[in-house]
Order: C-alpha cells, then sequence, then structure tokens
C-alpha cells in the first residue's frame, strides 16, 4: 500500500514537471541564438545541405565519437558477457527449418536493403538520414539474413575488422582536421564544393561512410552474439 | 482558449509514455516488462525533446529547395534538439541491447525473471 503511494507520488512530481515542456510548444516564434547562426553560416562554413548533418558531425563532432564510443562499448560489452563457452558444432539438429518463403524473399530483398543502407549513409549531408540510421538498416538486413538462415555463422573476424578501420579512419580524419584545417574534426580539409551536391560538404560524407560501417558492424555483432547464445540451451 | 495543434498532441504523447514507462520500471516484477518500461520512457523523451524544438509554421532543417538559403534562419525549425535526439536514440539502443543481454545472463543463471528473486544487492 505505501508502495503504492509512493509510486503515484513519484508519477505525479513527474507529471507536473513535464506539463511544464507543453507551455514550451510553439511558444518561441523564432530560434535562439545558437540556432540562428547554425541555420545563417551553416552552409557556408559546412556546406552540408542537412542542418542536423553539419551539427552532428561538424560543429558536435565529439559529441558524435563519444557516442561511437559509447555504441562501441555497449557492444563489446555484450559479446564479452554472452561470450559462450566452447561452442560445440552439433546445433544444427535442433533448430527449426525455416518456411520457403522467408528463404527466398530474404535472397531478393537483403542485397536491395544493404544498398538502402548505403544510400543512406551516403546522402547523409543532403537528405534525412546518416550513418547511423544507414548502419541500422545495414544491421536489419544482417538480421533478416540470419532469420532465413539461423544456422549460418556470421564471419567475427571481418566484422570486427571493417569495424576497427571504420572506427580509426574516423579518428584519423578528425586527427587531419587539426593538421589541414582548423581544429578537430574540421570538415573542410577536402574542400565544401557546389552546395547541394553528393560530392560536397567537405570530409562529411567520408566521416559518415565509416560510422555507418562502424554502426553497421557493430550493431551486426551485437546481433550474432545475440544469436549464438540463442543456440545453447537455455 | 488557443487551438490545440498537433506539435501539443505530440508532446501529450510523449509526456504520457514517458509517465507510462516510469509506472512499468517501478511497477513491474519481471525484468523483460521493466525493460519495455524503459524502452517508453526513452522513446517519450525523445518525442517531447523533438516537440520542444518545434517553432510554428517552420519547416525541417534541410536547406533544399523549399527553403530561401539567404533567410533560412526564419524558415527552419531549430535543427539542435534533432541532433541531440538522433545521439539518445543510437545510446538508448544500446543500452537496452545491454539490458536484455544482462537479463538473458541472469535467467541463465538463477532460471528466473522475477525481480523480487535478486536481493543480492538489498541491505
Amino acid at each position: 500500500m505505501l508502495k503504492k503511494i509512493f509510486v503515484l507520488a513519484i508519477l505525479a512530481v513527474f507529471a507536473v514537471m513535464l506539463f511544464r515542456s507543453y507551455g514550451l510548444v510553439g511558444a518561441n516564434e523564432e530560434l535562439n541564438e545558437i540556432a540562428t547562426r547554425y541555420a545563417q553560416k551553416g552552409p557556408e562554413e559546412v556546406g552540408a545541405a542537412n542542418l542536423v548533418t553539419a551539427v552532428i558531425v561538424t560543429y558536435r563532432g565529439l559529441d558524435t565519437l563519444g557516442e561511437v564510443t559509447i555504441l562501441f562499448l555497449a557492444a563489446s560489452i555484450i559479446g564479452f558477457f554472452l561470450k559462450t563457452k566452447q561452442q560445440n558444432e552439433k546445433t544444427s539438429e535442433n533448430v527449426r527449418k525455416t518456411s520457403e518463403i522467408l528463404e527466398t524473399a530474404a535472397r531478393v530483398i537483403t542485397p536491395v536493403i544493404f544498398l538502402f543502407g548505403v544510400y543512406v549513409f551516403i546522402n547523409g549531408h543532403l537528405t534525412p538520414g546518416g550513418g547511423f540510421q544507414g548502419g541500422a538498416i545495414l544491421a536489419s538486413g544482417l538480421v533478416l539474413m540470419l532469420l532465413a538462415n539461423p544456422v549460418k555463422k556470421v564471419n567475427h573476424t571481418i566484422i570486427s575488422l571493417l569495424e576497427s578501420i571504420s572506427g580509426f579512419s574516423f579518428l584519423l580524419l578528425g586527427v587531419l582536421g587539426i593538421i589541414l584545417a582548423d581544429g578537430f574534426l574540421d570538415n573542410t580539409i577536402l574542400g565544401t564544393g557546389d552546395f547541394g551536391e553528393l560530392i560536397s560538404a567537405g570530409a562529411i560524407p567520408i566521416i559518415y561512410i565509416f560510422i555507418g560501417l562502424k554502426v553497421g558492424s557493430e550493431l551486426s555483432g551485437i546481433v550474432s552474439n545475440l544469436q549464438k547464445t540463442q543456440k545453447e540451451e537455455i | 482558449m488557443e487551438q490545440i495543434s498537433l506539435s501539443h498532441i505530440a508532446i501529450i504523447a510523449g509526456i504520457l509514455l514517458i509517465l507510462i514507462g516510469l509506472w512499468g520500471i517501478l511497477t513491474k516484477h519481471n525484468i523483460i516488462r521493466m525493460i519495455v518500461g524503459f524502452s517508453l520512457f526513452d522513446t517519450g523523451i525523445h518525442i517531447v525533446m523533438v516537440g520542444v524544438g518545434y517553432v510554428k509554421g517552420k519547416t525541417a532543417p534541410i536547406l533544399d529547395e523549399a527553403v530561401n538559403l539567404k533567410n533560412a534562419a526564419q524558415e527552419i525549425v531549430d535543427p539542435l534538439p534533432q541532433a541531440l535526439v538522433l545521439t539518445a536514440i543510437v545510446i538508448g539502443l544500446g543500452i537496452t541491447a545491454l539490458m536484455l543481454a544482462y537479463a538473458l545472463r541472469l535467467y541463465q543463471r538463477n532460471k528466473t525473471l522475477d525481480i523480487k528473486n535478486f536481493n543480492d544487492l538489498k541491505w
């Protein structure tokens, strides 16, 4: 009984606290100072049509580096956590066979999903999307592959190699920004190009390709780790 | 009384999601349900953050044909909350995966998911 009252009290406090944000909606008629600056100077400084991308990759690129690190940390802790003892090879008999429809459909759809993922992260500076979303789409293609063929083993060497190379290249591009341009993760090392074209915005497309590959391989690693553990009798 | 716009509905939905998630975390005994509650809490916060960054009648912060480049600051919504929410979504995903892996391990060890059976940290 006392517990229920506590829960209700906490919920009430949260509700009152959050309800204040209701008044904030549409309260501001124009942008605040920082956002105005991003909107005015962004196109010439960064050259990315998608301002969210400009903020994520360049203005707050350090945050993104931290974010990638957190994701890497989560993926590696999961890998460490679900580490299986002595993978025994007799898993194939007790797995139910997948249906013909799923198997055939996966064969057709998986390449398209991968292509779409690559499209999303290459066009991250022009359209909604970017490295994280594209990486998630890549990983969902892997999930479909594993659903269609549950006994398939994912090659961890390739995944971890891809992940380390893209993470390292991301950092290297950041350091190149210090040497060739104004600071860490400055994207103007390659010249901003024509605004709104595919090859523009300096290093942003390249950084987003690396982020996309890194996120995709990390999420694939998580999925395949969970899949391996699922095979053991629980 | 002023008209209730779509963004107000979005923010109410976000607040309700946060409260439902919090309620789930506080009252449920099954670990998986607590993780679902956490996930709802997370989503609600994202919706509220994007909703607060909304500016009336403005368009998405993507400078294409729909936006006049000279006058961009008057035509777009705040890009900053959207960038932060993107960060938060990815981190939320990582944390959810981590919690699920932990729940799996706990189940493998103790053959139960009821939080009442785990009192190692209780004093």
